[in-house]
């Protein structure tokens, strides 16, 4: 689904591959550890402690195998997972995280001795103690009423303290949040992407996490308020349909294209916020860290964008929403940016923070429509093939046109003034709406054509994430498509077409009902 | 040998009825009263028995510890009359040092005791009550929420099986650690200010230095024992000490600002 996150895995497996080449397994008769020196080492270390020539590259870690700490499990907080839920990670990956799943890739005989293997690593793991699974019940029926208590029980039971008042992992305490092994910063999961949860999204899912805590996050199990008597079963139930709700009913699916709605007889929307966008539709593009130039960015905070797109045959108008807990810079968040900055950029040779940076979004285009498949690369184009750019900050008004013949070489016009931006950020969304006359008549801009599909990019920075520059989110090629007035023969014809339907039908029954009065017994039930 | 927490809710208070029925001897420990198994009798004969008391000598400067903001907490805020600090070294007026967990390392092997009652771990002013807790292997620690805000109880042992448990209103769970360990850190991960630390020991002899500095283990049978000090910034030291019939057997451990 998620078309560019591949990409970067297979640049991270690579690395760690080939940083562990030297690691051939030493015991040919243990499947389980030619398994796991093989696929799992590279960043999980030869001896599980999480330490792999690739570890420094991710954010959050590899797991410590020595710890037996698992975040997803069926078994009580705390308690150790069954080799059911062990198999379940390796089959699935941690999707919000570089852990991949292997339930095609590993045979069902590699899985199990890995399970086993992996097992071996902790101290924890003994024959005599079989962990048991906690019994979940099944999930209630779920409709208004119960989405609203399930919201009481947010506000009640504090959710919103990490999790942020809309669920977009920007609460009060989420700048200062750590894992409990390492002490390394680590998210309030977005409750407004399911399909980027670790142990799955749906209702079921969300319910038996909350009761089993994610062991060694900040994550505490919700189990002692049953036992106490302060919530009961479908109050808790009630609760895992309301974040459930907050994630779309699908997840998105795969689109290459965003399309541009024609308002023929409504004004575009006019701001971020005009209510016109409620009706536009959106598509999710997902976002990648930019891990091609150097220096490279593994922890982008940005994972994708929502994007709508209008115009009126005078202007286009474009809204890209996505989720980033904070208006960057941020004092509050000043503790987790140099974190961040101290894990993640000394591999790249630049440990430096350059004081306050922030938010930004890049949308970029061909600054030519180009022939066939001929289109500048995806990272501000190249030496033959120029890109025209719309660049916003957050601290900053305005938005800059620009050009750029590749990474560094961007220039921006001194006049923006064929370009209008108006962005919010509320309960941890940015919205930037983007708008600008089709035609204009600077000649450094991109003209913008109805009825074709215009390439499309897009970049995202969070600054108190440690990232500007090179060290940012980044799409590949999408299109932009703006509709045509709709011409009238799309009305005509398939009007035309039905009247012939209709009356090559008629035709056809009289003449079975001919042949039926002519012929006799007929199976009359074939009949139309 | 066990490594799993147990939750055991609202069982607590009837255990903790039946340990008060009980009969048993007092440790200075913070373990409060024992008793607990109905078969099992404290082991130490106090007629034979002697003690260790001593303090806790800070030398140096003592370092500047941080001030927790408060001001998005206005509950917690309103609790303290003067400005709440970070716990992590506290140097009390007469030069000794606070918070510093003594037990007995080695010296009562031999011994099997019964397992106090429960101990009280408040979370109150958004702080941990007490920042330092000596409990023994299978003791109950009752953990209350007074705040009426939501605080995570979250436990990192290395030894034991850790825990992390919501507590959003005014409430009370119940945890044990079924080994010993030098020392179970425990944090709030919606306060990153509040800390505290367990201290995990196979029998009731251990206590915490108070606001004077000074901490006892009493009624320990006369013989050879190795006492150790643990201090959450300074470490840990060891001492021999006899321990004779009918006396209190002083001890001084020196802390120095490093």
């Amino acid at each position: 689904m998620m078309a560019a996150r591949p990409m970067a895995l297979a640049v991270l497996f690579a690395a760690a591959a080939l940083a562990a080449g030297d690691l051939s397994a030493q015991d040919g008769d243990d499947l389980g550890e030619v398994t796991y020196v093989r696929w799992c080492a590279g960043c999980h270390g030869v001896d599980g402690t999480g330490n792999g020539p690739g570890a420094e590259y991710m954010l959050p870690r590899p797991r410590d195998f020595t710890l037996a700490l698992y975040q997803i499990r069926t078994t009580a907080n705390g308690a150790l997972p069954t080799d059911d839920d062990i198999l379940a990670i390796i089959d699935r990956g941690m999707p919000g995280t570089t852990m991949p799943g292997w339930e095609n890739l590993l045979s069902d005989d590699e899985k199990e001795a890995l399970v086993e293997y992996l097992k071996s690593f902790s101290r924890f793991f003994t024959p005599d103690e079989v962990p048991q699974p906690l019994d979940f019940g099944g999930a209630t029926r779920v409709n208004a009423d119960v989405l609203a208590e399930g919201e009481a029980q947010y506000q009640a039971l504090e959710c919103w303290r990490c999790h942020g008042n809309e669920g977009r992992g920007d609460g009060e305490s989420s700048p200062t949040l750590t894992d409990d092994v390492l002490d390394f910063p680590i998210r309030a999961a977005d409750l407004t992407e399911n399909w980027l949860f670790n142990g799955g999204g749906e209702v079921e899912d969300i319910h038996r996490r909350m009761l089993t805590g994610l062991d060694g996050t900040p994550m505490p199990t919700q189990a002692d308020l049953i036992t106490a008597g302060i919530i009961d079963e479908d109050q808790l139930w009630a609760l895992a349909h309301y974040v459930r709700s907050l994630s779309p009913d699908d997840p998105p699916g795969i689109t290459e294209v965003v399309r541009g709605v024609l308002f023929e007889d409504a004004p575009l929307p006019s701001s971020v916020n005009d209510e016109a966008w409620l009706d536009v539709e959106r598509a999710y593009l997902p976002l990648v860290g930019q891990i091609i130039v150097s220096p490279r960015w593994f922890d982008p905070r940005v994972d994708g964008v929502w994007v709508q797109a209008a115009h009126d045959g005078e202007s286009v108008a474009v809204r890209v929403s996505w989720s980033d807990p904070n208006n960057s810079p941020d004092p509050e968040w000043a503790d987790w940016k140099s974190s961040i900055i101290s894990l993640m950029q000394p591999k790249e040779g630049d440990p430096q923070d350059e004081g306050p940076t922030p938010d930004q979004l890049m949308v970029q285009f061909p600054m030519q429509m180009p022939e066939g498949m001929e289109m500048p690369f995806f990272l501000r184009g190249d030496d033959s093939r120029s890109v025209y750019l719309w660049q916003w900050q957050s601290d900053r008004d305005g938005a800059l046109e620009g050009e750029a013949r590749g990474f560094g070489t961007e220039a921006f016009q001194s006049e923006g003034e064929n370009l209008t931006v108006d962005a919010s950020h509320a309960d941890g969304e940015w919205q930037v709406m983007f708008t600008r006359r089709l035609v204009t008549d600077d000649e450094a801009d991109l003209d913008f054509v109805t009825g074709e599909a215009i390439p499309m990019a897009l970049f995202a920075w969070d600054g108190d994430n440690g990232e500007s520059g090179t060290r940012g989110a980044v799409s590949s090629w999408y299109f932009l498509f703006l509709e045509e007035a709709t011409p009238t023969t799309v009305y005509v014809y398939p009007a035309l077409a039905m009247l012939l339907t209709f009356l090559l039908g008629i035709l056809v029954v009289r003449s079975a009902q001919k042949r039926e009065r002519e012929g006799g017994e007929v199976v009359s039930e074939t009949a139309i | 040998m066990s490594d799993r927490f147990e939750l055991r809710g609202l069982v607590w208070p009837t255990l903790m009825l039946l340990v008060m029925a009980g009969c048993g001897g007092g440790d200075g420990g913070g373990g409060g009263d024992a008793g607990g198994g109905a078969a099992m009798e404290d082991p130490v004969d106090a007629a034979t028995a002697g003690n260790i008391a001593g303090s806790i000598v800070f030398e140096g400067d003592a370092p500047s510890m941080a001030v927790i903001d408060m001001s998005q907490e206005s509950v917690c805020a309103d609790k303290h009359s003067s400005t709440p600090m970070i716990q992590e070294v506290v140097v009390n007026s007469n030069g000794t040092l606070a918070n510093v967990f003594v037990y007995v390392k080695e010296g009562l092997e031999s011994l099997q005791f019964p397992t106090p009652g429960p101990v009280l771990l408040d979370q109150n002013g958004c702080v941990y009550l007490p920042h330092v807790l000596g409990v023994m292997v299978g003791q109950d620690i009752t953990i209350r929420n007074s705040d009426g805000l939501l605080h995570n109880i979250n436990a990192s042992p290395t030894v034991n099986r850790g825990f992390n448990s919501s507590q959003p209103v005014s409430m009370e769970s119940t945890r044990s650690f079924g080994s010993a360990e030098i020392m179970v850190p425990l944090r709030c991960d919606v306060h990153g200010w509040m800390t505290a630390y367990v201290g995990v020991v196979d029998h009731p002899k251990h206590s915490v230095s108070n606001g004077s500095g000074a901490f006892s283990l009493s009624t320990l049978p006369p013989g050879e024992y190795v006492i150790e000090a643990w201090h959450e910034r300074y470490g840990t030291q060891t001492q021999n000490v006899t321990v004779t019939t009918g006396e209190t057997t002083e001890v001084t451990f020196t802390f120095s600002a490093s």
